[in-house]
C-alpha cells in the first residue's frame, strides 16, 4: 500500500457563509490578502515536505476560481516539489484534461516536471468538477469523451519519439506534435484517472492505468473496483494487482482516538464550506439529464455530505479518524470491503487546520498506522522508480 | 427517463453517416407549410402559440435532436449540423414557400438557415431570437442562462414569472426530465461561442425573403435593442414589439406573435 499526502491548499479566510452566495466561481477574489496567501503557500509546501521526510507519497490537485483550492496550476506546483523534496513521488490528480484547450502542452508540463523531479511524476487524468465549467468556460457535455482524447493525444506525445505526428481529432487539432523535453520515465509516468460511479471504470480498466475514486465509501468505491475487475475479466485481461486502485479519504490520526475526531471534525470544514447554489453544482449536460432533474426537484445528490455529520461519514467510510489503532482498523475494512486497494489518499489538511495539526497528524500516520498496515499489505513500489534527488529539502517559509 | 421516438413512432426527417435522422414532429392546422423552430422551452411550451397559428396554416413542428423527445445522432452537436438537416428535409419533401418561425435558439437556427439557403423559404419571422454578436467583447449580449437561480431565469424569460414553469420542487418528474434534457441541448449547441455564431451578423444580409423580427418589451435575456440590430442587419426586415411578453413572447402573448405572423404572410 501506497499513502500520499493531499492539501487542497484553500484560502480558508473567507467572510460569514450566511454573507456569500457561493464559494466558487463568483466569489470575488478581492476576498483574498495576498500576504495570507502567500504565507498560506510556504506552509502547504512545508507540510508536503514533512510527509516526504515521512515515508509518505505526495498529492495535489488543481480547481478554478475557487477558496477551496488556491492551485490553479498544478504541474507548477508539481514542479516545486520536485526540487524541495527527496524520495517521494509527486501525483497530480488532477490535470483536469476535459477542460484544458491545449493537451500537447499539458504533456509538455509534465514531461518537463518529471524531469526536474528525476522521474517522480505520477500523472492523473481528471475530467473536472462540474463547478469548474463556469470557470474555466468548458462545455458541460461531452467532457468524458474529450477527456479520453487528450488522455489519447498526451500519451502519444510522451511515447513519439521518431519526430512529429499528426492529430486531428474530433476535439483536438495539432499538426505537429513533437514534445521537447520528453518525460524521463519510460515509457511514460504511471497514468491515474479517476471514476466516481462504475460507467467510468471499464475505459480506465482497457488502457491499464490507475483507478481512484474519491469519498465514494464503501458502497460506491467497491462498485467502482468491482467494475474495472469485471472488465479486466471480460476482456482476458489478467487480474489487476491492488496498485491499480487508489481511494481518497478525509483522514486524521490523532494520538487518542479523542484528539483524532477533533482533527477530523476541522477537516470537515472541506464538506461544509462548500456552499455553491445549484447552477454551479449541476450544470446541463455534466450529469445525465434524469439525475439533473432530479437536483432541480431538490433531491440530495449522492455528493453533497452537508447533511451527514462526522459519524455518518465515518461509519460510511469517507473519513478515517481516531486513534492510530482505530484508523489502522477503518483502513483495514476498507480494504476488506472493496476487495483490496493498493493506494490511499489521505487528503489530511482542510480550512483551520492548523500547521501543527496537519504536521502532527501526518507523523503520527507515517509512525504509528503505516508500519502496523505494511506488515499486513506488503508494500510494493507504486509504479517505476526515478532516481531520488540527492539534496537538503529548502525549507519553506524559512 | 423519458421514452424518446424511434423510427417507428417517429418522423425520418433525413439521412446522414447511413442513418436516418428521427425526429418527434407534430403536425397540426391546415393552409400553407409553416415549419416552426422552437427554442428552449421546448415545444409544449409553445402549444398555445402553435394552436394560434394553425388556425391559418399546416404548423410542422419538430423537436430538434436532443430536445423532447427527439434522438440525437452523436454527430448532431452544432446549429449549422442542424441547419443543413432542415434544409435537407424541406428540399426532400419538395416544399415551397414556406414560412419559417424561430423561436429564441430556434431563432438562431432559422437564420443560420436562411443565410445559407432562402430559395424555399416564402417568410421569415424570428420571434427574440438569439444568434448574433451586437455589443464589444466585454459586453454580455445575452444573459448567462447557464449560470442563474431558477427564479430569474423564470423572471426573465417572462414579462410575468408566474409564466414560467414556477418552483420545480412541485413540478412533475415528466416535466423537470423535459427542461433537463432541453438544457443540456441548448449547451451542446450554445454553449461556446455562447449562444450564437460570431460569423453570422455579417452574412444576415443574405436573407432576401420578407422578415419580421417579434420582440418582447420585457425581454431579460436578450435586450429589444439587440433585435432592433438583428432587424437592422436583415434588409427589409420589419420589427415589432409586444407588450407584456419577456424572452419567450409566443408563450406569453400567443394570440399577438399569431396575429403579428398572420400579418406577416398575408
Amino acid at each position: 500500500m501506497q499513502y500520499w499526502h493531499f492539501s487542497e491548499t484553500a484560502y480558508p479566510y473567507l467572510p460569514p457563509p450566511e454573507t456569500i452566495d457561493s464559494i466558487r466561481v463568483t466569489l470575488p477574489n478581492g476576498v483574498i490578502d495576498p500576504q495570507r496567501a502567500a504565507a498560506l503557500w510556504d506552509r502547504y509546501l512545508l507540510e508536503w515536505q514533512v510527509a516526504d521526510e515521512c515515508g509518505i507519497n505526495l498529492m495535489m490537485n488543481e480547481h478554478h476560481a475557487t477558496a477551496t483550492c488556491m492551485d490553479p496550476a498544478a504541474p507548477v506546483i508539481a514542479g516545486i516539489l520536485g526540487r524541495i523534496t527527496t524520495n517521494a513521488r509527486i501525483l497530480i490528480l488532477g490535470n483536469p484534461v476535459a477542460n484544458r484547450k491545449d493537451p500537447v502542452r499539458v504533456a509538455e508540463e509534465t514531461a518537463l516536471v518529471d524531469l526536474l523531479s528525476h522521474g517522480r511524476l505520477e500523472v492523473g487524468f481528471v475530467r473536472g468538477v462540474p463547478y469548474e465549467v463556469s470557470a474555466v468556460n468548458s462545455r458541460p457535455v461531452q467532457m468524458s469523451e474529450r477527456m479520453w482524447e487528450a488522455i489519447d493525444l498526451i500519451k502519444k506525445a510522451w511515447t513519439t519519439h521518431d519526430g512529429p505526428f499528426n492529430w486531428e481529432g474530433r476535439f483536438f487539432h495539432q499538426r505537429h506534435v513533437n514534445i521537447w523535453p520528453r518525460p524521463l520515465q519510460q515509457p511514460h509516468p504511471p497514468v491515474w484517472v479517476t471514476a466516481m460511479t462504475p460507467g467510468s471504470a471499464g475505459h480506465i480498466a482497457d488502457h491499464g492505468d490507475i483507478v481512484a475514486s474519491f469519498l465514494t465509501g464503501y458502497e460506491g468505491t467497491r462498485k467502482v473496483f468491482q467494475a474495472y475487475r469485471d472488465r479486466c475479466a471480460e476482456t482476458g485481461r489478467p487480474t489487476p494487482a491492488d496498485d491499480r486502485f487508489a481511494y481518497a479519504a478525509l483522514v486524521y490520526t490523532g494520538a487518542t482516538d479523542e484528539e483524532g475526531m477533533e482533527g477530523a471534525r476541522k477537516l470537515m470544514w472541506y464538506v461544509k464550506a462548500n456552499k455553491v447554489p445549484f447552477e454551479f453544482v449541476q450544470p446541463p449536460g455534466y450529469t445525465p439529464y434524469f439525475v439533473r432533474a432530479a437536483g432541480l426537484r431538490g433531491e440530495r445528490s449522492a455528493y453533497d455530505f452537508k447533511s451527514l455529520t462526522l459519524e455518518n461519514l465515518i461509519d460510511e467510510g469517507i473519513v478515517f479518524a481516531g486513534s492510530p489503532s482505530t484508523v489502522r482498523g477503518q483502513i483495514e475494512k476498507f480494504h476488506e470491503r472493496v476487495g483490496g486497494f493498493g493506494h490511499l489518499l489521505l487528503m489530511g489538511q482542510a480550512g483551520f487546520l492548523e500547521h501543527d495539526e496537519t504536521v502532527a497528524g501526518i507523523r503520527t500516520f507515517a509512525e504509528h498506522v503505516k508500519p502496523a498496515l505494511d506488515d499486513r499489505f506488503t508494500p510494493r513500489p507504486a509504479a517505476v522508480r526515478g532516481r531520488a534527488v540527492d539534496r537538503t529539502p529548502l525549507r519553506a517559509g524559512a | 427517463m423519458l421514452t424518446l421516438v424511434d423510427s417507428t413512432s417517429g418522423t425520418v426527417v433525413g439521412h446522414a453517416d447511413g442513418e436516418d435522422v428521427v425526429l418527434d414532429v407534430a403536425t397540426v392546422g391546415s393552409g400553407p407549410t409553416l415549419l416552426m423552430l422552437h427554442g428552449v422551452e421546448g415545444r409544449e411550451a409553445d402549444s398555445a402559440f402553435v394552436d394560434a397559428v394553425a388556425e391559418r396554416f399546416t404548423v410542422v413542428a419538430p423537436s430538434h435532436p436532443g430536445f423532447g423527445l427527439s434522438p440525437r445522432p452523436d454527430w448532431c452537436d452544432t446549429v449549422e449540423d442542424l441547419a443543413y438537416l432542415y434544409l435537407d428535409w424541406i428540399e426532400r419533401q419538395d416544399l415551397r414557400d414556406v414560412v419559417l418561425v424561430g423561436l429564441q435558439f430556434g431563432g438562431w437556427l432559422a437564420a443560420e438557415m436562411a443565410v445559407r439557403d432562402c430559395s424555399r423559404l416564402g417568410r421569415l419571422v424570428l420571434v427574440d431570437p438569439v444568434g448574433i454578436k451586437v455589443g464589444g467583447r466585454e459586453d454580455r449580449d445575452i444573459a448567462d442562462v447557464f449560470a442563474m437561480p431558477r427564479g430569474e431565469l423564470d423572471a426573465r424569460n417572462h414579462a410575468d414569472p408566474a409564466a414560467g414553469p414556477g418552483d420545480l420542487t412541485l413540478a412533475p418528474v415528466e416535466t423537470t426530465e423535459h427542461i433537463a434534457r432541453n438544457e443540456e441541448a441548448l449547451a451542446l449547441y450554445g454553449w461556446e461561442p455562447y449562444l450564437h455564431n460570431p460569423r453570422l451578423r455579417r452574412w444576415l444580409p443574405r436573407i432576401h425573403v420578407p422578415t419580421l423580427v417579434v420582440w418582447g418589451a420585457q425581454d431579460g435575456i436578450v435586450s429589444p435593442g439587440y433585435g432592433r440590430a438583428y432587424a437592422d442587419a436583415v434588409p427589409g426586415a420589419r420589427f415589432e414589439i409586444v407588450d407584456a411578453a419577456g424572452h419567450r413572447a409566443q408563450v406569453e402573448q400567443p394570440d399577438t406573435v399569431a396575429t403579428l405572423v398572420a400579418d406577416h404572410t398575408a
